[in-house]
């Protein structure tokens, strides 16, 4: 479903990523590992639209059609078009405003749509009050998924840390995308919330949305990936399942490491 | 550090600033110039800032910090619930006021809904969008330019040329925007500011087109369904139809409603848009672009949209201003005006609109109260101690207006009214406090 | 040929002097992250202070010329210097840490402040001064016009770039100048390091200050009238100037200010006089259309 080839960026002399290709399946969860500086975060920019990458090509093919060359893409038409969402390694949502109203930037474009160039609506004409509806249906049903819908109207800002990742997938959720990119879901999370995260991902890959993955927490990508990339300096070092992975001596040397059993729970 | 120590302290360094510039002054003579001494005038400022110094340091070890911290919030949650009521106290009030009949009341209270116009304009572009505009008065000319030259060449009316005024502000603000919203806050910032005085250069020069400095006389006045408000009472007129005496006040209370109506006209459009995606995208965008363009909004347009929305609602404020004063000059069109407006945002609590509406009527209502007092002022100080000040006394309005600008800043940084009421709830909608609201990053 | 030459000449002196002024803007911006809309007040208070202080020379009856201008730089310099100091502790200070529109009104207010108490304090009228510096070096003529470089301009040239000189000195080579960088770089990691903060900040006030009153001081004795107006719209222009050459850069703000000044002269000469700041702001529009972070600015990629 996702087909990078040859991906390469580089800032002024520095290589963050060198001709990387791998494949994401439909309806996997594919997660890409490394150490730090290895160029995730890097890689997940140029898939998401954020950096124009130097080399190479990146090609999204939703099921049954289109095709999106996602390299060439601005980031707004890649999340709006190709449908690929992401979540961010800082906490990005916006503090000032509810849970609800998160939930329902993210349906911008849909309801958009309803407004019939935005004058229909301001005079009340139109289709948009049902439209409205709908998206806040939509949320109720994310804020059931995350658990929040106590907290619906609260401040996104006054949430606890927790709380505010899930919130941050649910708005991504709330876009429906064929591809969620999830930049270190389970930084910060103790190992109950990981859990709970687990399966909310889970959840997610089982309604039909393929996850991408940036993770250091080897109990969680252990624990539900499909299919594991791993990055060292720019270059892809191994790629293949779990298992796969956990043995490969390449992987171990560089990141892995050797003995921390309590790590990697089989 | 003791209070005394402090407040003599400052009081040197005032010798510092002043003394040079207060103490001496250059003043004409027939050679050239020449340094004469005030050592009075300097003695008086040195001792306010001692004093001021010092009763701001007392005042201070008095109550502690918590305790201030606590009464301004106290302060900013009851302004902030007086505020559901305040705002149909305040449109009763403007309502009715006309029929005071003081002209000097209604005069001042359209000059304050010109502003408080102009301020909900500016809103929509730094309140809800958090774009740094510094040369909205730009839009504010172009519209009063607009009107008066396509009435003059078309000989249009005021209504006609009202929504086309509005149309000409949004493209130019399209046009401007379209290059130049893609840049970071600050970088905005000097453009807007460079396009405002590149708009009054132009107006000035270019005197084919606008007259140049000598500006544009004879602007028609707005007709009510067609009659007009002339003096001679015939028919065709409003003292006609109506048969009654044609005075002028019956034209200024016209307009005192007219931009009573703009002024609520922009106020609806802003709160339902608020409740649109539109405005919700513009909030977000405050808050976070890059989040925004993570879930598929088209950054770009939304800002260029609110860019093109504020600058329309400047222009209708600028049609109406020509109309008001039947004469435009490019001498309206400063800096100071652009700087006037986003103090009233900044003050009134970026995005309230009630809190907008409060500062510009403190502000432009201040301005004007104190010129009066200064001009009364003025004409009871006879003795020649302070003659030298009595001449002076209206020059001061603008020096007093600078530190009250600083003033209002240090004592309330996020303005009046700061914090925020979602537009969509699951049950009730509950403020959301200031700290929390992002001011944008342009 | 000539008068191309000459109109060099004229717009890179102009352009050094808004390169000072420029300058101040970009260290505050570049430390603080804030527009001191004030800073071009403060070259018009330099300005002023420079005049009265000739005015008092000549007063007490100093007759040498190169004493009577050294002496007025310094006065002039060190007044001006305090003025930024106490428009930072006043207005700017206690918003630290706000966000950036309350500093932005504020620093507005200071400056109609300013503008507005040296109009009430020394009349609205222009203050002119006859000529300190006459005569100069012609260089080359042609048909009947000749091309000179005045002892003024040699002077503004000169004393600019040894000031530049200095002060690229001080901010490169000594510990002041490393502490600057430092908070320019991460504001609250200087000061977790033990560096003071705030004197750093107020020291780069009362520099950018003293710069601009040098220039003040320099304009005065170039065009030999100023009125209280001329800080705004110098302002604005050296502000144009830091951003076009990169905002936060200090080569950018001096290449800035060569940039503008040389527009303008060359607009005024070939031209219109009138539309000569239309020219350099629309330079700086189109400028930012291609480079969004100025000429010499450091292309800001964004951490996401």
């Amino acid at each position: 479903m996702l087909s990078v080839t040859g991906l390469t960026m580089r800032f002024g002399g520095l290589r963050a990523v060198d001709s990387l290709s791998f494949q994401a399946n439909a309806g996997d969860i594919t997660a890409v590992i490394g150490p730090n500086g290895a160029g995730k975060t890097t890689v997940f920019n140029c898939i998401t639209g954020f950096y124009r990458p130097s080399g190479g090509t990146i090609e999204l093919t939703h099921a049954g059609g289109p095709s999106f060359a996602l390299h060439a893409m601005p980031g707004h038409r890649i999340a709006a078009n190709a449908k690929v969402a992401r979540t961010f390694q800082n906490i990005r949502l916006f503090a000032g405003m509810t849970v609800l109203e998160n939930l329902l930037v993210a349906q911008h474009n849909t309801l958009m749509g309803a407004t019939g160039f935005g004058v229909m609506a301001l005079l009340g004409i139109g289709g948009y009050k049902a439209a409205e509806v709908k998206a806040i249906d939509k949320a109720r049903h994310w804020l059931e998924a995350i658990g929040l819908t106590s907290r619906a109207d609260d401040p996104a800002g006054a949430l606890p840390y927790g709380a505010q990742r899930r919130l941050e997938i649910a708005r991504a959720m709330c876009t429906d995308p064929v591809l969620l990119c999830l930049d270190e879901p389970a930084a910060g999370l103790n190992p109950r919330e990981s859990e709970e995260l687990n399966q909310l991902l889970l959840r997610i890959r089982d309604e039909g949305c393929s996850l991408l993955l940036i993770e250091h927490d080897m109990g969680v990508v252990m624990r539900i990936s499909d299919h594991i990339v791993v990055l060292d300096h720019g270059e892809k070092i191994s790629d293949g399942t779990p298992a796969e992975i956990r043995a490969d001596p390449a992987v171990i040397a560089a990141y892995l490491g050797e003995g921390d059993e309590d790590e990697v729970p089989a | 550090m003791t209070a005394l120590r402090d407040a003599f302290l400052s009081a040197l360094v005032a010798c510092g600033l002043f003394v040079p510039l207060v103490g001496l002054v250059t003043s004409p003579t027939e050679e050239g110039l020449t340094l004469t001494f005030r050592p009075l005038a300097t003695a008086v400022v040195v001792g306010l800032v001692f004093v001021g110094r010092l009763l701001i340091l007392t005042w201070r070890a008095r109550h502690s910090r918590r305790e201030i911290t606590r009464t301004n919030r106290a302060i900013a949650e009851s302004v902030t619930r007086a505020g559901r009521f305040v705002m149909p106290v305040l449109l009763v009030a403007a309502v009715a006021l006309p029929f005071s009949g003081s002209r000097y009341y209604i005069d001042l209270g359209t000059l304050v809904l010109t502003y408080v116009m102009l301020g909900w304009g500016l809103n929509i572009v730094v309140g809800l969008a958090g774009l740094l505009d510094l040369g909205y008065v730009a839009f504010y000319a172009v519209g009063a330019y607009s009107y008066a030259l396509l009435a003059q060449t078309f000989g249009l009316g005021f209504w006609t040329c009202l929504p086309m005024a509005g149309i000409l502000a949004a493209l130019w603000g399209i046009m401007l925007g379209f290059p130049v919203l893609r840049l970071r806050g600050d970088y905005l910032a000097i453009v807007t500011l460079a396009f405002g005085e590149i708009i009054r250069v132009v107006i000035n020069n270019w005197t084919d087109l606008t007259n140049g400095p000598n500006g544009i006389s004879g602007i028609p006045r707005p007709t009510l369904f067609g009659l007009s408000f002339s003096m001679d009472g015939g028919p065709g007129t409003v003292a006609g139809f109506f048969n009654i005496e044609p005075a002028t006040i019956q034209r200024v209370i016209f307009l005192y409603y007219v931009i009573l109506g703009l002024a609520l006209l922009t106020n609806w459009v802003t709160l339902r848009l608020r409740r649109l995606p539109l405005g919700r995208a513009w909030e977000a965008l405050r808050e976070d672009e890059v989040a925004c363009r993570s879930l598929g909004i088209n950054v770009t347009n939304t800002k260029l949209t609110a860019f093109a929305i504020g600058a329309m609602f400047g222009g209708f404020a600028g049609a109406f201003f020509a109309t008001r004063q039947a004469f435009i000059s490019p001498e309206s069109f400063t800096f100071i005006e652009s700087a006037t407006v986003l103090a009233i945002v900044v003050l009134g609590g970026l995005g309230s609109q009630l809190g907008v509406a409060l500062a510009a009527l403190v502000m432009i209502g201040g301005l004007e109260v104190l010129r009066d007092f200064l001009s009364f002022l003025g004409d009871q100080m006879n003795s020649p101690l302070f003659a030298d000040i009595a001449g002076n006394l209206p020059l001061y309005r603008m020096l007093i207006f600078g530190v009250a600008l600083v003033v209002m800043m240090v004592l309330r940084p996020r303005g009046l009214i700061s914090g925020r009421t979602p537009t969509v709830a699951l049950g009730t909608r509950r403020e959301i406090a200031a700290e929390l609201v992002a001011q944008g990053r342009g | 040929m000539a008068y191309a030459l000459q109109q060099l000449i004229n717009g890179v002196t102009l352009g050094m002097i808004y390169g000072l002024i420029a300058v101040g803007y970009t260290m505050v911006y570049g430390i603080i992250g804030m527009i001191n809309f004030a800073h071009g007040d403060i070259f018009m208070v330099g300005a002023f202070l420079s005049l009265i202080a000739l005015l008092g020379l000549s007063m007490l009856g100093i007759t040498s010329v190169p004493l009577a201008l050294a002496l007025t730089l310094v006065f002039a310099a060190a007044i001006a210097a305090l003025y930024g100091w106490t428009v930072e502790r006043v207005a700017y200070r206690p918003l630290r840490g706000s966000f950036r529109l309350a500093p932005l009104i504020s620093a507005i207010g200071m400056s109609i402040t300013l503008q507005n108490f040296v109009q009430v304090s020394q009349g609205a009228r222009v203050k002119p001064i006859q000529a300190m510096i006459p005569g100069g070096i012609p260089l080359i003529t042609q048909g009947d016009f000749t091309v000179a470089l005045s002892w003024m301009q040699i002077a503004i040239i000169v004393i600019t770039l040894a000031i530049l000189g200095v002060f690229t000195w001080l901010v490169t080579r000594t510990p002041l100048g490393r502490t600057m960088r430092a908070c320019e770089q991460d504001l609250k990691m200087a000061s977790l390091l033990g560096i003071d903060t705030d004197r750093t900040i107020s020291l780069t006030f009362v520099i950018g200050a003293a710069l601009a009153a040098v220039a003040g001081f320099m304009f005065l004795l170039y065009y030999g009238v100023i009125d209280f107006y001329i800080g705004f719209i110098a302002g604005v222009k050296a502000f144009t100037a830091a951003v076009l050459g990169g905002i936060g850069s200090l080569p950018g703000a001096v290449l800035g200010g060569l940039l503008i000044g040389l527009i303008e002269v060359f607009w005024s000469a070939y031209f219109s006089v009138a539309y000569k700041d239309v020219a350099a702001f629309s330079i700086l529009i189109i400028a930012l259309i291609f480079l969004p972070t100025g000429i010499l600015g450091r292309a800001e990629v964004e951490k996401v």
